[in-house]
């Protein structure tokens, strides 16, 4: 980091060097955070914000950028992460049938269902489903 | 003038709201959520019974936009969370919309049903047909009224376009045409057309190692057909000419803010990263939201914004923390009033910003059932940044997080905004005296 005035004033405890008046409280806090990550995370990489971070955006199925409801784990770098890889199709609907409990997907539709015996009218076909008018959820 | 609104919804919906958008009249308001639903709101037409009401938001649709999907290709799922909404001129009785989710762009068609056709002269009560040896008389159909019934259907599907996750949407002033952006790309659509859709942009690496930025946010201009922009992760916002060449990788215009290097910390690049990029009405200006402020940039100058607000600049001090609880990577909005004379966005702690621009003023309020009642004055907050607090202030450790405005909006025309704390989305009006 290089700094355009070295002052004589020794060094602050978070081992920063002082700005040109204006700007020191501006400075002073984003540095200051900076060196509490580092002590947390030595392994943290020099570049800032850089490709490691975009790469991990780009290749994860669900965003990086996480909601604080959904489970998160703590990654590679101290960055958490949200990483729901399957390993194929089967494995994400056993997943999915054990969150919700549920049996298996019944085979098809409704077999009362009257079909070949006349031609189908708009009627007598499955109701689309059409959207809810509903009043106020809540007042 | 900023006036302190009143409220006079606040709705509860079933899951947390991602993306909020009034359409071109105001009559409309759609949210899209997690769970991949659209909810429509409409706002009531002023009765002479009530003129001392507003028209108020009512529910006027819902349906299933997305649902989740399996890419089998990468074992990844899909997420159906609406990422944006973007409505369509209406052009006939019926409304259009665009809903996205990472993947998958879908065009809806909102229409009224409020006639049935009965009486057909083949057919019985139940539909089926008569034997035709039983009729012995012409009989026409007629419409009879029949219960409104508001029906949402899915016209065009625009799949399999996108590698990267879709981040926005922009509606073409030409009506026919709509782009939608991701990572790394943005591909140009026309809306009649859903197996082809043209690159406009590709600033994916040969190697991708050498990827240093991502596409953050991209929208057209409201007027010039063939001019868009994009923001990017480091802050910095392109505008392209689509009349210049049909790959729009090189820019016409390049905005960025010269940073003094002697600033430059860890997190630098982060909070620079540049969330969402509006148009204003006029079309002469931009505004972009990065993590702690809201600049304006007037496009005639390309080296710096014209004006430049602190949302909440007192983070600063918290950005380690920030960081670990990935809050720093939360994508706010921002948005114009009608006349582009205000700016609003969201905060913390259900905190959302409006920052008037000839006057200099701005004040922060709270979108907080506790704190509000159906027809009072919203009270301003304030964050105490040090020292003393005095009795109404907010302290900066005292701050929810998890209670974050990420998405609001604006009437085109009128001083009515809506914006969604989480699952609540509070519309608030002006007071009518």
């Amino acid at each position: 980091m290089s700094q355009k005035q070295d002052e004589e004033n020794p060094a602050e405890e978070t081992g920063e060097e002082k700005q040109d008046t204006q700007e020191k409280e501006g400075i002073l806090p984003e540095r200051a955070e900076e060196a509490k990550l580092k002590a947390k995370y030595p392994s943290l990489g020099q570049k800032p914000g850089g490709s490691d971070f975009l790469m991990k955006r780009l290749q994860k199925g669900v965003s990086l950028i996480s909601y604080p409801l959904l489970l998160e784990s703590k990654g590679i770098l101290g960055m958490k992460s949200i990483e729901q890889k399957y390993f194929d199709s089967g494995d994400y609907n056993m997943a999915k049938a054990k969150m919700k409990n549920k049996q298996l997907p019944s085979t098809g539709p409704d077999k009362n269902l009257v079909t070949g015996d006349h031609i189908p009218t708009p009627q007598d076909l499955p109701q689309r489903k059409s959207s809810l008018v509903t009043s106020k959820l809540a007042g | 003038k900023l006036r302190h609104h009143s409220i006079t919804t606040v709705t509860l919906l079933p899951d947390i709201i991602s993306t909020v958008e009034f359409n071109h009249t105001g009559e409309l308001l759609a949210t899209g959520d997690k769970g991949g639903r659209v909810v429509i709101f409409q706002r009531e037409q002023e009765s002479k019974n009530q003129i001392h009401r507003r028209g108020e938001y009512n529910v006027y649709s819902t349906f299933q936009s997305h649902e989740p999907e399996f890419d089998y290709l990468k074992s990844l799922e899909i997420e159906e969370k609406i990422n944006k909404i973007r409505w369509l001129p209406q052009q006939n009785a019926a409304y259009f919309l665009l809903s996205t989710n990472d993947k998958t762009v879908k065009l809806w068609k909102v229409s009224e049903r409020d006639k049935r056709p009965e009486g057909y002269n083949l057919k019985d009560e139940e539909g089926r047909l008569r034997d035709p040896a039983t009729i012995t008389t012409l009989r026409v159909p007629v419409l009879r009224p029949m219960d409104l019934m508001v029906e949402a259907t899915p016209r065009r599907v625009f799949a399999n376009a996108h590698t990267y996750h879709i981040n926005s949407i922009s509606v073409n002033s030409d009506y026919e045409t709509y782009m939608s952006a991701d990572d790394l790309r943005i591909n140009l659509w026309n809306f009649e057309i859903t197996n082809q859709s043209f690159n406009i942009v590709d600033i994916k690496p040969a190697n991708m190692e050498e990827l240093t930025e991502v596409i953050t946010a991209a929208e057209f201009h409201p007027h010039h057909c063939n001019t868009f922009v994009y923001s990017s992760s480091k802050g910095t916002i392109r505008l392209c000419d689509m009349r210049a060449s049909a790959l729009c990788d090189r820019h016409t215009k390049f905005f960025e803010e010269p940073e003094d290097p002697s600033n430059r910390s860890f997190f630098s690049e982060i909070i620079s990263s540049i969330s969402d990029v509006k148009f204003s009405h006029s079309g002469r200006y931009i505004m972009t939201r990065d993590y702690l402020t809201v600049k304006v940039w007037d496009l005639n100058m390309e080296n710096r914004p014209i004006e430049t607000y602190q949302v909440h600049d007192y983070l600063r001090s918290k950005l380690c923390s920030l960081y670990e609880n990935d809050c720093i990577f939360d994508k706010f909005e921002c948005v114009w009033n009608g006349s582009d004379s205000v700016i609003m966005t969201g905060s913390y702690n259900n905190f959302f910003r409006m920052f008037d621009r000839n006057t200099k003023r701005d004040v922060t309020l709270e979108a907080s059932r506790e704190n509000s009642k159906p027809r009072a004055i919203l009270k301003p907050r304030k964050v105490c940044v040090g020292g003393k607090r005095r009795k109404d202030e907010i302290s900066v450790d005292s701050l929810d997080f998890s209670k974050k405005i990420l998405h609001t909006a604006w009437h085109p025309s009128e001083n009515i905004i809506a914006v969604a704390a989480t699952n609540n989305l509070y519309i608030f009006q002006d007071k009518v005296n």
